[in-house]
């Protein structure tokens, strides 16, 4: 792996690589596949209680009263608490502060007022989770409805109900960014395209559901709290500001965790409540979340509404974009809830120059389940966008959506590239992303393909997207919580080797390339190499995993503390070895010194480190040190990814046939688990584009909230991708790595959707929104063929006569490309 | 109201007085203490705990604990003999099969459920065998891969040991 830093420690001579890029078995396997890991839910305290939620019913309404006795006089319940036994535990935290932002008071258990369906509102404890589910059930509830909003437009107007009073709206803020002279820009235009695009609200359903286990000794005045979590530092943080207790004394272990997708990046009422319960009764008490309850009440992604208008000349450069987004924060802000569309806006220029840009947000509160991060979180909506807008704009300037992209990338020679955002891709070759894309999918051939189907009646597409994304989160200065992450590296007196990061992997695989990274700079085995995440008592403070940042922060803060320990190491050695710190070198095993014939065992030096009988003046003992990596910018992986589809013309389904991807996430630790990150992530955005949809009808009631109703992506419904990818290392940390795991829901989202609408637009069908059930495809196919059968079409039947403008379009394109 | 039952689980006898209403699910996880079956939905709609009932795969959440009277349950945890792991657990491992490990011991039991009647299945068998099973992460490509790699081993010790006799 070749890397381009300059922080390594001196007289730390560079070992040819030996693990890193390897595609190395992961580590973490043995356990998940005999299931003998440990999720939350596996864990069983003496004396454990099990606790149960009472939820709302109702979107919104006035809560007249609880009656709890039924659900008390229950044979094995041990305590029901609503708000009012609630004294002493603080709010549902949001960690966003901006100006003008209507930040709500949320309370852990609903108070006078229920503002969505699926709120808490009372708690059970028993002795078995039968009991304390029969108690929730138990617990009557009088609700006095009041009107409810869950639409975002009708949120806004004047006589909308309103759902926090105080703030007498439910505009929750406003957020603009605005750069160059747009009115000129749409002045001097040829050609301005307009499209209203819908990022439809989408539910995480990470196969663990959220599970909760606090227990608290008094003696020690430790409280101790299992949660499914992607921060257990931060969690830990707010938990002790939640409960009242000193940060000392509580303890967060994230152990097994089954998958976050930002769902469990978060601090929920739940992981305030069961501990502070826990605290209260004197026993250790568990959670497990329902699937409904993981539907209903955790947070839920994306849910904007996008206006969007691209002025360009009619050559296909871009001049300007004005976009217009209104975002459902739901009814509460859950910890980043307001920062995720500030994110689209960031990222809302893509990889394109684009002069001027004039962004405006509305946050938006209705009666529905708060949204927060979602794979990509933020960034996925701003390249839907974009990769709508383009495609929309190719198709109106007859030109190849292909031509028009690369028209508008900015060259590799110009990075680092400022955009008019204000942000600055670190490097990257968009033309070659798209090169090595379009050979891949045959795209000329796929072209030919399409043409001979539109004459035949048959609507095959072609779509592409290309994407640069938002990674390695980040600089500090730019985000809420601190953009830095831990690593301690200890090698202990056997030799073998502990690795402590604040980040927190969940699925990821950092136990296996965390030890591939730190054996080849210790010259050992990665075997040899513990990586210990999740727990803060034994991890120094960490930040977490999200925002395809733990390889990239995480890893980095590993790697620069093993050279400061490289850096002491080789001293020792020196000092032993009779030759200069500055000329030990670090074999497979051994430490040397230059020309010299001596050399050291890795295990002897150990050793020698903590036996500290023969150590040179003033070393100190031990093989331990640790770094907090602060990045200096993010990251910008990106890629160019192809899909062609067929939709049937009788009945609108949409069958992918291919997918390509060629991404480019810098230097490559294990391959093996970066093309596994992209095949999830391209599922996961394939599952927004096709299938997924959670639905709030006018009363605020979710009608497809379960497993078989919210449409996941199963197997037999995706295609096999084909994956490349390009490797263009990042100079923002010395491993040149970008990040990964977001790229493939960032890019695939748009790429299918181009791809139907692309096959689509012989018949005049401009734009869809998503997900592009057959039913949502059949019917704009039924109006486009209605409008164009109201144009007058002599001699000629609307079909041929679609075909003929099909086929020219395509003959135009083929023509221009690139 | 409680009954008795027996359920032999990876061939130990698990003998206990249960709720007619109790899970399998929540007998093998709570009662036997076998958590590697896990709980994704309660509503057979994920996979996650789908476990093998006298050899056929089903999902444990909507099998109740009495219905398992007198049969017999292999879980993931039953799977390996001793150190050797399955030709299943073996191919989810080198082809990347998993990433949180949330929906694997559903994957494995449903895949072995196939192997077991179809021993070499194409990726589109593949892919409609395990279509009752969700997986959030991997978007299946490697769970195929896993399959069709344990359905070659197993192919070729069955061959192995048709050689040696």
């Amino acid at each position: 792996m070749a890397r381009n830093g300059k922080a390594n420690g001196k007289g730390n001579a560079k070992l040819a690589a030996v693990w890193v890029g390897k595609k190395l078995k992961r580590k973490e396997d043995p356990r998940l596949i005999q299931g003998t890991s440990h999720y939350t839910d596996d864990l069983k305290l003496p004396r454990m209680l099990f606790c149960a939620f009472t939820r709302s019913p109702m979107a919104h309404a006035e809560i007249r009263a609880i009656r709890t006795d039924a659900a008390r006089a229950l044979p094995g319940v041990v305590g029901v608490f609503t708000a009012h036994d609630l004294t002493g535990l603080g709010m549902v935290p949001c960690a966003i502060q901006m100006p003008g932002l209507n930040l709500p008071p949320h309370p852990v258990l609903a108070t006078e007022r229920v503002r969505y369906v699926g709120e808490p509102v009372a708690a059970v404890v028993a002795e078995n989770l039968y009991t304390a589910r029969d108690a929730a059930e138990a617990i009557e509830v009088d609700y006095e409805p009041l009107p409810v909003v869950v639409n975002m437009e009708k949120a806004l107007e004047k006589d909308s109900p309103v759902i926090h009073q105080q703030f007498r709206t439910n505009r929750a803020f406003t957020h603009a960014l605005k750069n160059g002279d747009i009115q000129s820009a749409f002045k001097k235009a040829d050609r301005v395209v307009k499209q209203r695009v819908i990022n439809q609200r989408l539910a995480p359903v990470a196969m663990e559901p959220r599970a909760v286990l606090g227990e608290y000794l008094p003696g020690e005045n430790r409280l101790t709290v299992w949660s499914a979590t992607q921060i257990p530092h931060l969690l830990r943080t707010q938990i002790s500001v939640m409960v009242g207790l000193p940060e000392t004394a509580v303890r967060v272990i994230a152990p097994e965790v089954g998958g976050g997708f930002g769902s469990k990046l978060n601090v929920y009422a739940e992981e305030g409540l069961v501990p502070w319960l826990a605290m209260k009764l004197g026993r250790p008490i568990k959670w497990a979340e329902t699937r409904r309850e993981n539907i209903t009440s955790t947070i839920h992604g994306r849910d904007t509404i996008n206006d969007l208008e691209l002025a360009l000349k009619k050559d296909g450069r871009i001049l300007g974009l004005r976009v217009r987004i209104l975002a459902d924060m739901g009814a509460y802000h859950q910890l980043l809830t307001p920062l995720i569309p500030q994110l689209t806006a960031l990222m809302q220029a893509g990889c394109y120059k684009i002069p001027a840009i004039d962004i405006e947000i509305q946050g938006v509160f209705t009666n529905k389940m708060s949204t927060d991060a979602y794979r990509g979180a933020g960034r996925p909506e701003a390249t839907y966008n974009i990769e709508r807008i383009m495609d929309v704009a190719a198709h109106e300037l007859g030109m190849d959506p292909v031509e028009l992209r690369i028209k508008n990338f900015p060259q590799a020679k110009e990075f680092p590239f400022t955009t008019v955002t204000g942000l600055v891709y670190d490097s990257a070759k968009y033309q070659e992303s798209i090169k090595r894309a379009l050979r891949l999918s045959g795209y000329d051939s796929l072209r030919r393909r399409q043409k001979s189907g539109w004459k035949n009646g048959k609507y095959y597409g072609v779509g592409v997207s290309t994407y640069v994304e938002i990674c390695a989160i980040g600089p500090s200065a730019a985000t809420p919580a601190g953009g830095w992450e831990s690593g301690t590296v200890r090698i202990e007196p056997t030799g073998k080797v502990t690795v402590l990061t604040g980040a927190s992997p969940h699925g990821q695989g950092q136990e296996t390339t965390f030890a591939q990274l730190i054996a080849d700079e210790l010259g050992i085995h990665p075997e040899d190499v513990n990586v210990v995440h999740g727990d803060t008592l034994a991890v120094p403070y960490g930040i977490g995993t999200f925002g395809s940042r733990a390889t990239a922060v995480g890893g980095t803060a590993a790697y620069l503390a093993t050279q400061k320990l490289k850096t002491k190491m080789a001293r020792l050695a020196a000092h032993l070895l009779g030759a200069k710190p500055a000329d030990i070198s670090f074999g497979r095993g051994r430490l040397s010194g230059k020309g010299s014939k001596k050399s050291i065992s890795f295990g002897e030096l150990v050793m020698a480190a903590y036996t500290a009988r023969n150590i040179p003046a003033g070393f100190e003992p031990g093989l331990e040190a640790t770094h907090f990596f602060e990045p200096s910018n993010f990251t910008f992986p990106f890629g160019a990814h192809i899909a062609s589809v067929e939709v049937d013309g009788e009945t609108g389904e949409v069958k992918i046939d291919k997918y390509v991807a060629v991404d480019d996430c810098g230097n490559v630790i294990n391959p093996m688990l970066v093309d596994g990150q992209i095949h999830g992530g391209i599922a996961q955005g394939m599952g927004q584009a096709m299938w997924e949809e959670l639905i709030y009808n006018e009363e605020g009631q979710i009608v497809n909230g379960t497993m078989m109703d919210y449409a996941l992506p199963k197997a037999h419904l995706l295609p096999e991708f084909t994956l490349d990818r390009t490797v263009t290392p990042t100079p923002v940390n010395p491993m040149g790595v970008k990040g990964v795991g977001e790229a493939g829901t960032i890019a695939s989202t748009p790429c299918v959707v181009n791809a139907v609408c692309d096959a689509l637009s012989v018949l005049g069908v401009k734009h869809i929104d998503m997900p592009l059930k057959p039913e949502r495809v059949w019917r704009a196919m039924q109006q486009a063929q209605a409008s164009a059968q109201l144009e007058p079409q002599p001699n000629d039947t609307p079909s041929s006569s679609r075909a003929k403008r099909g086929i020219s379009v395509s003959e135009k394109a083929a023509r221009s490309k690139a | 109201m409680q009954k008795n039952v027996t359920i032999d689980i990876n061939g130990q006898p698990h003998r206990q007085a249960v709720e007619p209403r109790l899970l399998l699910v929540h007998f093998l996880r709570e009662v036997a203490g076998l958590t590697g079956t896990h709980i994704g939905c309660e509503t057979s709609l994920c996979g996650a705990c789908t476990v093998l009932l006298d050899g056929r795969a089903v999902k444990s959440c909507t099998v109740l604990a009495v219905q398992a009277d007198g049969r017999s349950v292999t879980t993931v945890e039953g799977l390996a003999q001793g150190d050797k792991l399955h030709a299943l657990q073996e191919g989810f491992w080198e082809e990347h099969g998993l990433q949180c490990g949330f929906c694997t011991p559903g994957m494995l039991m449903c895949s072995h459920d196939l192997l077991a009647n179809h021993p070499t299945p194409t990726s589109a068998d593949i892919r409609e065998a395990i279509n009752g099973n969700v997986c959030r992460c991997t978007g299946y490509q490697n769970i195929v891969n896993a399959v069709k790699n344990a359905s070659r081993k197993m192919a070729k010790r069955v061959s192995a040991r048709a050689g040696a006799r």
